[in-house]
């Protein structure tokens, strides 16, 4: 995973509530056996119309946010499905920040799995960063310092300091977790005594 | 100290715990589908990993499946790619697999249960949010993106950090013509699309203990739509005796054991919730959702809502932009909305007692003239099932297309969906924009509900159907 660090970029604001990750990547993209690829894709339904051809109010196809790598959204983003393509095709765009009030706890776990950020803040500062998206000028997020400055104003954030770890240190979940192995397999001793039936029917 | 049922299991699960809370957690049961697997296995090949335990994992293709005739296989390219890529990944990783034409193939969260696979006590993952089903048995289910799938396979465990307790409670009894589904789609509607963030729902109550085993499976399923992972039920003698003498289910000397361990799987009485939520059975109506999220719902006798009465700004406009892409009007009776298609299946309900229900209703009638209403078993064994009680014949005579089993319109992955602005009954899961196909128009009932509405040709109240 892609080490995070400190994003300079113009945000980009999507005022809905309730993104959902149908919306964010529809299903007929689900179709690849990869991970890469997706980010033409992204919010596929709002960005093109039936033929297929850019609609051009929709945020990400107007210039300077087609580059944005922040993305502002509504409370409860990535709601609905469990599908990873919907991480997959916002850094496949560039997005490796979100910030919202609140996200789906599957959508939220697959961010990190992914290298991208989803920031928790209240409305009210929502609300700040929202009307500042519109000057079109560059914030910084800063995972280290768990900072957002936009101007002369700061916003702080809260995140696990587990995740953030693995975030900047681009941790390998998957390695971790096999360097508990002997802790693994003394669990499955355990477990085939107390409670046998899982393992041999 | 006292605990839930989920603090139980958690606790019986626990590998290791770091000092902040995070927590690996061991897996008995994975389910993997075509969708979000070719991704982790190619993971697992690229950083040359074996699956831990392939033995506790079993594998279906329901995605991508076509509900017609299949032995023509699969004509789409590239679902014909993600299915083959399944059974080629299988292979090479000594997983079982329910092939396209194995009888027993199915919608991987009603094949679960179905083999006795889903057990109560037992952590249940899989790459789909509608895991929660397994909840129902008393086990903790819950959907996980393709990086934790791939985290799964490799080592048998997840990394988890745990969730609140949250208790909803529903007392009585279900009136006439009223389904668990209604029972969901009202508690949803009560604590809304994201109330559950963040916690495990255990539902208790009178009411729930005396649903059938299936019905307490569309509660669960539905749980992640009022933004909870899990979702479960204890789990009682209905439970025990469904299980009983399944292909996977524990056997002689284990299935004692087994159920002596599954009989202590409750909350204590004086466990702690961090949130409670109680409904009476008598408060539940026919439901029917009029919008774009689950939580948009109303009963069969109420009108759609006016966006000009909401004073919250984002749920004024959230209001506004389902109702444009619906095609309602405020103020419309949900009765007067006309429908052109019918969808009965799903891990929601596409199960024998949902067939049942919808077949009483449609019994000696006539799909109206103007709808297209098709029926998609859950499972190749519900399939066969519904066609010795005769099922298929009640659909068919009354205008039914009878299909193969898969999850086909409930997300449309396949050759099954709506048109754009086709509104449709639909006895799935989700009513988001374009969940059933571009432009769609979805509107979640229960089975006998979407039964009426076929016969009707508008939503109607099933209760005018029953005799």
């Amino acid at each position: 995973m892609q080490k995070f660090k400190t994003i300079k970029s113009i945000p980009a604001h999507l005022p809905i509530v309730n993104i959902d990750t149908d919306m964010i990547i529809p299903k007929q993209f689900l179709k690849t056996i990869k991970r890469t690829g997706l980010g033409k894709n992204l919010f596929y339904e709002m960005r093109y119309n039936e033929k297929g051809t850019p609609i051009e109010d929709f945020i990400l196809n107007t210039s300077p946010f087609n580059d944005s790598k922040i993305l502002i959204a509504g409370k409860n983003f990535g709601c609905g499905s469990s599908r990873e393509h919907a991480p997959w095709a916002l850094l496949d765009f560039g997005i490796t920040c979100v910030i919202s009030s609140s996200y789906a706890d599957i959508f939220y776990n697959n961010c990190f799995k992914n290298g991208i950020l989803p920031i928790v803040l209240p409305e009210a500062k929502i609300k700040e960063l929202s009307e500042y998206s519109k000057r079109k000028e560059e914030i910084i997020v800063n995972l280290e310092e768990q900072k957002i400055t936009f101007g002369n104003n700061e916003i702080d954030f809260e995140i696990d300091q587990f995740k953030k770890k693995c975030l900047i240190e681009g941790l390998d979940d998957i390695a971790l977790s096999l360097e508990k192995n002997p802790k693994i397999t003394e669990f499955e001793k355990k477990l085939s005594t107390n409670r046998p039936w899982i393992f041999n029917d | 100290m006292s605990k839930t049922l989920y603090d139980k299991i958690w606790d019986d699960h626990l590998v290791y715990t770091q000092d902040d809370g995070t927590s690996l957690l061991y897996v008995d049961r994975h389910l993997v589908h075509e969708v979000t697997s070719p991704q982790a296995f190619e993971g697992l090949r690229n950083s040359n990993r074996k699956v831990r335990q392939p033995n506790l994992t079993l594998a279906v293709a329901d995605h991508n499946v076509p509900t017609s005739d299949r032995s023509k296989g699969i004509s789409d390219e590239e679902s014909k790619l993600q299915v083959e890529t399944l059974e080629k990944n299988c292979d090479e990783f000594g997983i079982k697999l329910f092939g396209m034409n194995d009888k027993r193939q199915g919608i991987v969260h009603i094949i679960g249960p179905e083999q006795g696979f889903t057990q109560p006590g037992s952590i249940i993952v899989c790459g789909d949010s509608h895991t929660a089903t397994h909840g129902a048995f008393g086990s903790l289910a819950f959907g996980i993106g393709t990086s934790e799938v791939e985290h799964v396979l490799a080592t048998q465990t997840l990394v988890q950090k745990k969730s609140k307790n949250f208790r909803i409670k529903v007392d009585g009894k279900l009136s006439i013509g009223v389904t668990s589904k209604d029972v969901i789609l009202q508690i949803i509607g009560k604590i809304g699309t994201a109330g559950g963030t963040g916690y495990v729902i255990e539902y208790a109550g009178s009411l729930i203990s005396s649903l059938s085993v299936e019905q307490r499976m569309t509660i669960c399923n539905m749980t992640i739509e009022g933004g909870a992972r899990a979702g479960l039920i204890e789990p009682d003698e209905k439970i025990f005796n469904y299980l009983n003498g399944r292909p996977m289910s524990p056997k002689k000397e284990n299935w004692d054991k087994a159920l002596n361990y599954w009989s202590k799987l409750k909350s204590d009485d004086d466990a702690n919730f961090d949130k409670e939520v109680t409904l009476d059975g008598k408060d539940i109506m026919p439901m029917v959702t009029w919008g774009t999220s689950p939580q948009d719902v109303i009963s069969i006798d109420g009108r759609i809502p006016n966006p000009e009465n909401e004073a919250d700004e984002d749920r004024k406009n959230s209001i506004e932009r389902s109702l444009k892409y619906m095609g309602l009007k405020p103020g419309t009776a949900i009765k007067d909305v006309k429908i052109d298609k019918v969808f009965i299946g799903s891990c929601t309900n596409g199960r024998i007692e949902d067939l049942r229900d919808a077949a009483k209703i449609v019994k000696n009638k006539k799909v109206a003239q103007h709808v297209y209403a098709m029926v998609v078993p859950g499972s190749g064994l519900v399939k066969q099932q519904a066609e010795q009680e005769g099922l298929d014949k009640v659909f068919k005579d009354s205008g039914f297309d009878w299909r193969e089993p898969g999850c086909s319109m409930c997300l449309a992955m396949n050759a099954d969906k709506l048109k754009p602005e086709e509104r449709c009954a639909s006895t799935s899961n989700r009513n988001f924009e374009g969940r059933q196909g571009r432009g769609g128009r979805t509107h979640l009932v229960s089975p006998g509900m979407a039964a009426a509405a076929a016969i009707s040709g508008s939503l109607d109240d099933v209760r005018k159907f029953q005799n």
